[in-house]
């Protein structure tokens, strides 16, 4: 039954195959087995979760039932769950019980699913391994001596090892794609503003959007269409109507044009991925895609520009985290300033750290022009690379991450070489343009993830293609032997 | 720790000071994070190999180009001036560190004279 995708389950839980209780169970009873060698929860909510279950087996016998009632998920530990313990994987937030409940979660609660408990994450969402959480590293189910990718790594591991059917994730830079990527499984990061951002711990404002992990686009489609829409709750939610993303799955793929960029396929890229995501690409192709090559001149810039802006972003974001209202406080402060001090140098990790002080640095008196204005200018930059390539091709294609997952401590000494693995990522959240990373092969073992981007708003014609592409191939039915 | 420091000042070697231990100790002032001397040598090294890293931005001329704070770039959208939240004080004290007659708690910030 855990090899059955969210769309299988609920005509399974339609079709009485199986009750909620007993889909509720069987995941609680995997995550116990193999949650103490992945660490892919951080929380646990099994009293909820058979609750929940038991509740959604009634809704169903009373035929008021949506697709997805009694259908079991995991949530990202950003996302505030009202009455749950909500960590960000920060020793900052490990007693915070969050006082209200997300959009995101909210919708997903209405529709009746169940809670299995809160994923994994680096701390605040500030990493690209996982290895940045208080709670301890996340494990590759494909190698456990391996990163999962980050920061919604323990979301990724906890769908990649089904121990859950899906979850839920943020990317920032690439947070849901690329743990996708580095599991095997399908991450979808709308359009900047498509889900609302209230309740979803603030990193990077202008960046952050909310998404899910999932073994297929057609359930990430069903999801999708959920959690999705206007919320007066969030100034930047886009005030579009939410399409059936389910509706288009099956579109042919008969003229569709697909462009792949000449500077995502340069010596930096692992040479098996480079092969692999240009048959994924012929695959296309045969379906009735045409291929283009296209190019984006300023992606060599966007690391760096997007550093500037996320720890911008950061620095001022984290301010909130001062040790008086909620959160951690340090022992025996002897006056305020002391207590500001101790409590965030204290309750704070490194790597947050690191990026507080170089997004405090760069927006400082007489550094703002140098680092932050040049950073936004070059995004501009990006953008109209993006808006022009959009007038030429439909879909982007590339890979998602420049390797496959890496060793747990390999990178951990460099931040600057665990940036790069954001490379082929982080461009679309500077443009704010919707990605998704899909199963697309494997090297030595290791998944390899496709990147496919589109333009604003066009998740369906996305979720359309990677279903399509789903449809002629198996790796995303793939799961690791270990944990089978 | 001996092989931690022959480590760093390896990488050292490398690195074009943007930021001098002193200047890393006024803007972890700034930004209210007290950091020990065991961290601010890693620290030190990092946020100059970071800063260095992010230099790469000055090889475009971006002279007279627009900048974009905002994907989107959409308007600020206005709410009627109504009250929507109600008051939740209990509920929001059940997270504070210290707090005594519905106020959060925090060390004496002003002086006797």
């Amino acid at each position: 039954m855990y090899h059955k995708t969210v769309s299988e389950l609920s005509k399974a839980l339609a079709n009485k195959a199986i009750s909620s209780v007993e889909l509720t169970k069987l995941y609680l009873e995997r995550i116990k087995q193999y949650n103490p060698l992945l660490n892919a929860y951080i929380t646990l909510t099994e009293e909820l979760a058979l609750a929940q279950a038991k509740q959604a087996d009634q809704a169903r016998a009373q035929g008021q039932a949506t697709l997805l009632t009694g259908v079991p998920i995991a949530h990202k530990d950003i996302f505030c769950t009202e009455g749950i313990k909500t960590s960000c994987a920060s020793k900052m937030l490990d007693n915070f019980i969050a006082p209200y409940e997300s959009t995101l979660t909210a919708k997903i609660k209405q529709a009746g699913m169940v809670l299995l408990g809160k994923t994994n994450m680096d701390e605040f969402a500030m990493g690209s391994s996982n290895e940045n959480s208080y709670y301890g590293a996340c494990k590759n189910p494909w190698d456990i001596e391996r990163v999962p990718g980050g920061s919604s790594g323990g979301s990724a591991v906890a769908v990649a090892a089904r121990l859950a059917p899906a979850a839920t994730g943020t990317d920032t830079g690439g947070s849901l794609r690329q743990p996708g990527a580095l599991t095997g499984t399908t991450g979808l990061k709308p359009t900047y503003g498509r889900i609302s951002r209230y309740g979803m711990i603030a990193f990077a404002s202008s960046l952050d959007q909310g998404g899910i992990l999932t073994y297929t686009a057609e359930d990430a489609a069903l999801l999708l269409e959920t959690i999705a829409g206007f919320d007066p709750k969030d100034s930047t939610s886009a005030v579009e109507p939410v399409p059936s993303y389910s509706k288009n799955l099956n579109d042919s793929l008969k003229g569709v044009r697909i462009g792949l960029p000449k500077e995502y396929f340069t010596s930096q890229l692992d040479t098996t991925i480079g092969t692999t995501i240009h048959t994924a690409a012929k695959e296309l192709e045969k379906l009735g895609a045409n291929l283009h090559e296209i190019s984006l001149p300023n992606m060599g810039l966007s690391v760096p520009a997007y550093y500037v802006i996320a720890l911008a972003e950061c620095s001022s974001n984290l301010a909130r985290y001062d040790g008086v209202r909620y959160g951690y406080r340090c022992q025996d402060p002897k006056d305020l300033l002391d207590l500001y001090m101790r409590s965030r140098g204290e309750g704070l990790g490194a790597e947050v750290k690191r990026r507080i002080m170089i997004g405090t640095y760069t927006l400082s008196a007489g550094y703002y022009d140098a680092y932050y204005l040049k950073a936004q200018q070059i995004r501009r930059l990006i953008q109209e690379d993006f808006i022009k390539a959009f007038k030429e091709v439909d879909i982007i294609l590339g890979p998602t991450s420049p390797t496959t997952a890496f060793k747990i401590n390999e990178k951990v000494d460099d931040p600057v070489a665990m940036y790069l693995a954001d490379i082929y990522t982080v461009a679309i959240n500077l443009a704010g343009l919707p990605g998704i990373s899909i199963p697309a092969g494997f090297s030595n073992g290791l998944p390899i993830g496709m990147q496919l981007i589109g333009n604003y708003f066009a998740e369906a014609k996305l979720l359309n293609v990677s279903h399509q592409y789903q449809q002629q191939t198996d790796w995303h039915r793939q799961m690791p032997s270990q944990f089978n | 720790m001996l092989i931690q420091g022959k480590m760093i000042a390896l990488i050292y070697c490398k690195v074009f000071f943007i930021m001098k231990v002193d200047e890393i100790k006024k803007i972890a002032f700034l930004a209210r994070l007290d950091v020990n001397d065991r961290e601010l040598l890693s620290l030190t090294n990092d946020v100059n190999n970071i800063l260095n890293f992010i230099n790469k931005m000055n090889e475009v001329d971006t002279h007279g180009i627009a900048p974009l704070a905002h994907p989107l770039e959409i308007n600020q959208r206005l709410r009627n001036d109504e009250v929507t939240e109600t008051n939740q004080r209990e509920l929001f004290l059940k997270n504070a560190p210290a707090q005594e007659a519905g106020l959060f708690l925090v060390p004496k910030v002003i002086e006797e004279v």
